[in-house]
């Protein structure tokens, strides 16, 4: 994304939301934007409205959870289907507490991308429709994609460490 | 015996006495070849597997050799249940339902690593082989296994069904071995 | 008059009654492992409850325990319908994670097999619709079709349908004459079935009864739920990652991206029917254009070397070594790369530490997102028409359920 681009959405958001983008790079070749957390839904929201951007498609929304910081990453990604440009946006959460809201209210799409995240990593998207468990069993007590989880069945007694390890 | 164009041989002759309009052999046997060209199996796919099962229905593997063709949905008609394909814990208790309602004598083949063993998916989510559920009586292996050997999974199975003691799903080992599962 | 006029509160007071019907996870006629509880109005839908997961394999955890090169089998496993594609769309991601230049013959092959995967997957989904409308006959036909670019595959990387074919930088041999022979020999033979194939439903009667106006979603709705691909083209929306964000040289090639009007089972059928002859006109392009040059790039940390060098040369030893335990060094970085896949744009979202695995690795799964409009698209309609809805989305339990 050109320079120009790339200025054009930074003003757009600091419109409105004058000092709630904490950085913005590109990383390879996508532009990317760290946001405060408070307000990432109107921040989309105005992103979509507006005339100069109108982000209008959700490509995608998933979490990452970083173990050292403590943290839980937030990543949407949108996509101008007209100019074909496309941006990242980024909230960073406390993964003792993680709680945002929802971004139903502007896509139908994130319904299940956020029931995802939730199943994955356990963050709470305040507002959602219906917040429950996606792809695991709802008797589910832990988020699997956090890091301290194992990733292996815990059943298993055939496969031991002293030869290959796991 | 030889096959020839005007002599096509469906199914091998059990060893009888044979005379002018007659032929007497054990029931069992009669039984056993009777039930092995006509196994109708419930095909529980759920992911890659089955679509190799599709190609071996399909025209050029063609399972209806074997008189397999008639799929049966209905556990309840069904003899032969394959189950292909990676079963997760969310699944377990649907495939251990659907084991239960076939009636007896029932097989189970199952059909790939996963089945098998969870292959590579050794993961919090996948049930790490189906025999953990539910008695299995050949497996497949391959991931996926080529439809030449799904079909000697089958032929396998065909041989289990002809050799078959008629007394076998009465006797105190078979209900045992299903009581270790926890079915009735 | 009297009596009716007793009779009538009565009846308004009773209920409307509802039945609920059970539709899966093992329904014959899901081809997958999907269970919806739909409400019933006698045989209209109501209201629908989707519950997913049922094959879930953690698919993202295990990438993130798995060397770069071991994480090309998981995403056969993706889309299994479409598996080179996915297992080349991750090649590409890694590619552009080390930003490795890719030879121009390497990217020409990657498209005649692209292509190859994505008749193989429109096939299977216009086939299997043909099935649920009562035309079992299309299905067989197309089906031997398939084994001819399963027999290309073996011919290429030696699996049939899992077939984790090339590496990152290339493919790990050239195509043989005889893959060539084969590939010939489908485009020859192909075309003719595919034009019996719509012969038989395209202007069918019956099947355009059955399909027009069937599961119909608009362009607003399928852009609000992020739909890509033939179902979001079906819709109207010209959205093509081939020629949005082209990768692998696709902007070398001339092609129509097919557009539907009303977004229904039909126009869905037609987009992959066209799409499908696109495909085959590309790959026709990309043999008579296709550049002489090496069949991989230079990336010894992660192409593994001949055999040969192997026992002959120390430092192709070397790298074997390293690539076979897994101790090549990656770049810290993140990247996002998507492909037209089967079913619409399939993401890779791919953050490296430096680690010998990937930190985190997101799996943009057009079928997970877009399933989601499932019970917007079929309430109001017949529970038959709620099948056909269902195959003709084709949407892929691997895929889905990650």
């Amino acid at each position: 994304m050109e320079a120009a681009a790339q200025e054009k959405i930074i003003s757009v958001i600091n419109e409105k939301f004058e000092g709630e983008i904490i950085e913005a790079t590109m990383l390879t070749d996508f532009f990317t934007i760290i946001v405060k957390k408070e307000q990432i839904v109107d921040i989309i929201s105005h992103l979509y409205h507006h005339p100069d951007t109108k982000f209008q498609f959700l490509t995608t929304l998933c979490g990452i959870h970083f173990p050292e910081q403590n943290q839980i990453v937030v990543m949407y990604q949108l996509h101008n289907m007209v100019t074909n440009q496309r941006l990242r946006l980024k909230i960073f959460l406390s993964a003792d507490n993680a709680v945002t809201k929802t971004l139903t209210t502007v896509f139908a799409a994130a319904n299940w991308m956020e029931r995802e995240t939730y199943d994955f990593y356990g963050v709470i998207f305040e507002g959602h429709p219906n917040l429950k468990r996606i792809l695991n069993v709802d008797e589910m007590i832990i988020f699997p994609m956090r890091k301290e989880y194992p990733l292996e069945d815990q059943t298993r007694e055939d496969k031991n460490d002293l030869m290959f390890g796991r | 015996m030889e096959a020839t164009a005007d002599k096509i041989i469906v199914g091998e002759k059990p060893e009888g006495i044979e005379g002018t309009g007659f032929f007497a052999t054990r029931l069992d046997k009669v039984v056993g070849l009777a039930r092995k060209n006509s196994i109708w199996p419930l095909p529980f796919a759920t992911s890659c597997c089955g679509i190799e099962f599709m190609a071996t229905m399909g025209a050029h593997y063609d399972l209806a050799r074997f008189g397999s063709e008639r799929l049966s949905f209905s556990p309840r008609q069904a003899d032969l249940l394959m189950v292909m394909g990676t079963i997760a814990k969310k699944m377990g208790p649907v495939l251990r339902q659907v084991y239960e309602q076939m009636a007896e004598p029932r097989w189970v083949l199952s059909v790939g690593a996963c089945a098998s063993s969870g292959g590579i998916f050794d993961t919090y989510s996948v049930l790490q082989g189906i025999d953990r559920i539910i008695p299995v009586d050949v497996y497949v292996p391959g991931c996926p296994p080529r439809p030449e050997q799904i079909i000697d999974g089958v032929m396998k199975i065909q041989y289990l069904v002809e050799t078959e003691s008629l007394r076998r799903r009465d006797s105190a080992e078979y209900k045992a071995m299903l009581n270790k599962y926890g079915i009735e | 008059m009297e009596a009716t006029a007793a009779i009538a509160p009565a009846i308004e007071k009773e209920e409307k009654q509802y039945s609920y019907l059970n539709l899966g996870p093992t329904h014959p006629a899901t081809h997958g492992i999907f269970q919806n509880v739909l409400k019933m109005d006698g045989e209209v839908i109501v209201d629908s409850q989707p519950t997913i997961g049922y094959i879930h394999r953690a698919f993202e955890k295990l990438a993130e325990r798995r060397p770069y090169n071991q994480i090309t089998p998981i995403t056969d496993r993706l889309n299994y319908c479409s598996a080179p594609i996915n297992n080349i769309g991750w090649h590409m991601t890694v590619e552009k994670l080390l930003g490795v230049e890719i030879p121009k013959r390497v990217q020409y092959l990657r498209v005649i097999i692209m292509e190859l995967a994505r008749i193989t997957d429109h096939l299977i989904c216009n086939a299997v619709i043909g099935v649920d409308t009562g035309a079992l006959t299309g299905f067989v036909y197309m089906f031997q079709q398939r084994e001819l670019v399963y027999e290309i595959y073996e011919e290429i990387c030696g699996a049939r349908l899992t077939t984790n074919i090339g590496r990152i930088g290339g493919f790990e041999r050239d195509f043989s004459p005889k893959a060539w022979e084969k590939i010939h020999k489908f485009l020859k033979e192909f075309p003719v079935v595919l034009e019996e194939f719509d012969s038989l439903l395209s202007r069918n009667r019956i099947f355009m009864d059955r399909t027009i106006g069937a599961g119909g979603i608009s362009v607003e709705h399928a852009l609000n739920y992020s739909f890509t691909g033939p179902n979001l083209r079906a819709a109207g929306v010209d959205y093509d990652v081939r020629v949005a964000s082209p990768y692998s040289s696709y902007e070398d090639f001339d092609f129509v991206i097919p557009v539907g009007k009303n977004g229904d089972v039909y126009d869905r059928f037609m987009v992959r029917q066209e799409e499908m002859r696109q495909s085959l006109s590309i790959i026709k392009q990309a043999m008579k254009n296709l550049p002489e040059g090496p069949y991989h790039a230079v990336v010894p940390e992660f192409y593994l070397p001949h055999k040969e060098d192997v026992y002959n040369n120390m430092e192709a030893l070397i790298y074997h070594f390293k690539i076979v335990m897994g101790e090549t060094e990656v770049p810290k970085g993140e990247v996002y790369h998507c492909v037209e896949g089967g079913n619409g744009e399939l993401g890779f979202y791919l953050i490296s530490d430096g680690g010998r695995t990937p930190f985190r690795l997101h799996f943009r799964r057009p079928c997970f997102i877009f399933y989601q409009a499932y019970p917007e698209m079929i309430k109001g309609s017949m529970l038959s028409d709620a099948i056909l809805t269902m195959s003709s989305m084709n949407v892929i339990a691997g895929e889905l359920d990650a």
